[in-house]
């Protein structure tokens, strides 16, 4: 049942049947987190360590619980608090803990390719949790897994990504995981937020807010990054919300049922509104519970990999 | 009646243990012991452990329902998460959902497997359930007990005890999951997988 992968570093190359795997396997797991005792005993005496050198609280959080859930033991690493601070390089840092015999960690980093690298420096079998704006491949497959449970399926399912594309690692992630799982995508935002070549990835391009909302099923929010603005990329918050917010006026003009996604944390009033975000189309909290279910699949799909040749 | 087609190639049916009717009369008189053991079945729970112990207690529930004219709890455990060589195997199964719709606190629970071979699976099984919660009792109903146990574990109800060699193995075959109903005896697969 294993992967076809070692790693999981990105959701590039990563063939339809090892998504619908750790889809199924996460479907099959979500039940676990209602339990009494909501703890299996599958990953005792297995060691992850949350290699966080970027600020995180709802990855980090998810990843270790998917872990505690599954009885692994954990080690959290955060940059602020380490010796990155007195000059140690990656690799030692890396070698180092690798030295004190770990299994496998979780790696989030504010530059793209890292967990790669990782791979090339520790025998540790290594999760992306965000590398730059490259992959966040863990996010994308939790937002697959919410719409799959909402749609049954995702092939032919029209996806529109709003935002700051161009900076995002879930939009990312999320074009490579949807094309390959027959879904359609667009991706929809600011001239100066998206990024060229985007369509080689199999999105297009759109530049109108309303005739996207028009063609898609689903609209997944991206976070539009404050520092973007001070960098010049868009003139003005309000002229972002004005442009490319998503509000129920524009929402209602559709005269559909629009399912909305959103990665967090959300800029209430930017990006997305207060009263789309908390409306019963909203699906962004089974997102987060469903972030724990796809990361316990990750971990346990991954967990069995030295001997696995399935 | 039975193909060899249904077997992979390089394995040898030795003898067919069980036949349609025979299985069909061992659970009968399975379905019968429990509910005497029980006295009734008011306080009961069938728990089937994936794939083909899910497929007999199902068939159970049925038979003691019609029997004592009343609906008893059925569930589906499934053990991948709990076994003991999750990270040794080379094939691992499918992780599938645990479904059992109901609180087992203060029952009952008749866990039923299709073949007790070294006792590793009910051990697992055992755990899983006392995750889910407190039965008053856990009873084990198989369909075959070919001996060899590696844990101290005994089955409570058997279909039939066969003594068998290491290098052979029990298939069961069930119409929902196979198209036919039989026990088979035969050589294990050159490649284990």
């Amino acid at each position: 049942m294993a992967l076809s992968s070692s790693h999981l570093l990105g959701l590039e190359g990563v063939p339809a049947s090892d998504i619908i795997k750790i889809l199924d396997t996460a479907e099959s797991l979500k039940p676990i987190l209602d339990r009494p005792i909501p703890k299996v005993p599958t990953l005792r005496g297995i060691t992850v360590v949350n290699l966080f050198f970027e600020p995180s609280t709802r990855t980090r959080i998810s990843f270790e619980l998917a872990e505690k859930r599954l009885s692994a033991d954990t080690v959290n690493f955060s940059s602020t608090t380490s010796s990155v601070k007195k000059g140690e390089t990656l690799r030692d840092t890396v070698r180092n803990i690798e030295a004190m015999k770990i299994n496998m960690i979780v790696v989030r980093h504010s530059a793209a390719g890292v967990p790669y690298f990782l791979t090339r420096c520790t025998d540790a079998t290594v999760i992306n949790a965000g590398d730059g704006q490259h992959e966040h491949p863990t996010q994308a497959l939790l937002d697959m897994m919410t719409l799959r449970e909402k749609w049954g399926t995702l092939a032919g399912k029209k996806i529109a990504i709003i935002g700051d594309v161009k900076h995002s690692r879930v939009a990312g992630s999320n074009i490579r995981g949807l094309v390959t799982m027959g879904a359609k995508v667009v991706v929809c935002g600011p001239k100066t937020l998206m990024p060229p070549g985007i369509e080689e990835l199999g999105a297009t391009v759109s530049y109108n807010i309303d005739e996207a909302i028009a063609w898609a099923d689903a609209l997944n929010v991206l976070r539009i990054q404050l520092e973007r603005q001070e960098a010049g990329l868009f003139p003005s918050i309000r002229e972002y919300h004005a442009e490319f917010g998503i509000t129920r006026d524009r929402l209602e003009r559709a005269k559909k049922e629009i399912i909305i996604m959103h990665p967090g944390p959300i800029n209430r009033g930017i990006e997305l509104d207060s009263d789309v975000a908390d409306s019963d189309a909203s699906i962004i909290l089974n997102q987060v519970t469903n972030g724990v279910a796809v990361r316990m699949a990750v971990l346990v799909l991954l967990s069995g990999m030295d001997s696995a040749s399935d | 009646m039975i193909c060899q087609k249904d077997l992979s190639m390089d394995q040898k049916i030795k003898a067919t243990i069980i036949d349609t009717e025979g299985l069909e009369r061992t659970l009968t008189r399975l379905a019968h012991e429990i509910i005497e053991r029980n006295a009734g079945a008011s306080n009961l729970a069938i728990i089937g452990i994936r794939t083909r112990g899910a497929t007999l207690a199902e068939r159970l529930v049925k038979k003691i329902e019609t029997i004592e004219k009343k609906q008893v709890p059925y569930g589906v455990l499934d053990i991948t998460l709990y076994r003991d060589d999750f990270r040794m195997r080379l094939k691992q199964p499918a992780v599938r959902a645990t479904d059992i719709p109901f609180n087992i606190d203060e029952m009952d629970v008749i866990l039923v497997d299709d073949v007790l071979y070294t006792g590793r699976t009910s051990r697992a099984a055992l755990d899983a359930l006392m995750d889910i919660g407190r039965p008053s009792s856990i009873q084990m109903a198989v369909l075959v007990d070919r001996g060899h146990r590696e844990l101290p574990i005994q089955p409570d109800y058997v279909g039939k005890a066969i003594p068998t060699s290491i290098g052979e193995e029990v298939r069961v075959l069930l119409q929902e999951n196979d198209d036919k109903d039989c026990v088979l005896l035969v050589e294990e697969p050159k490649e284990v997988v």
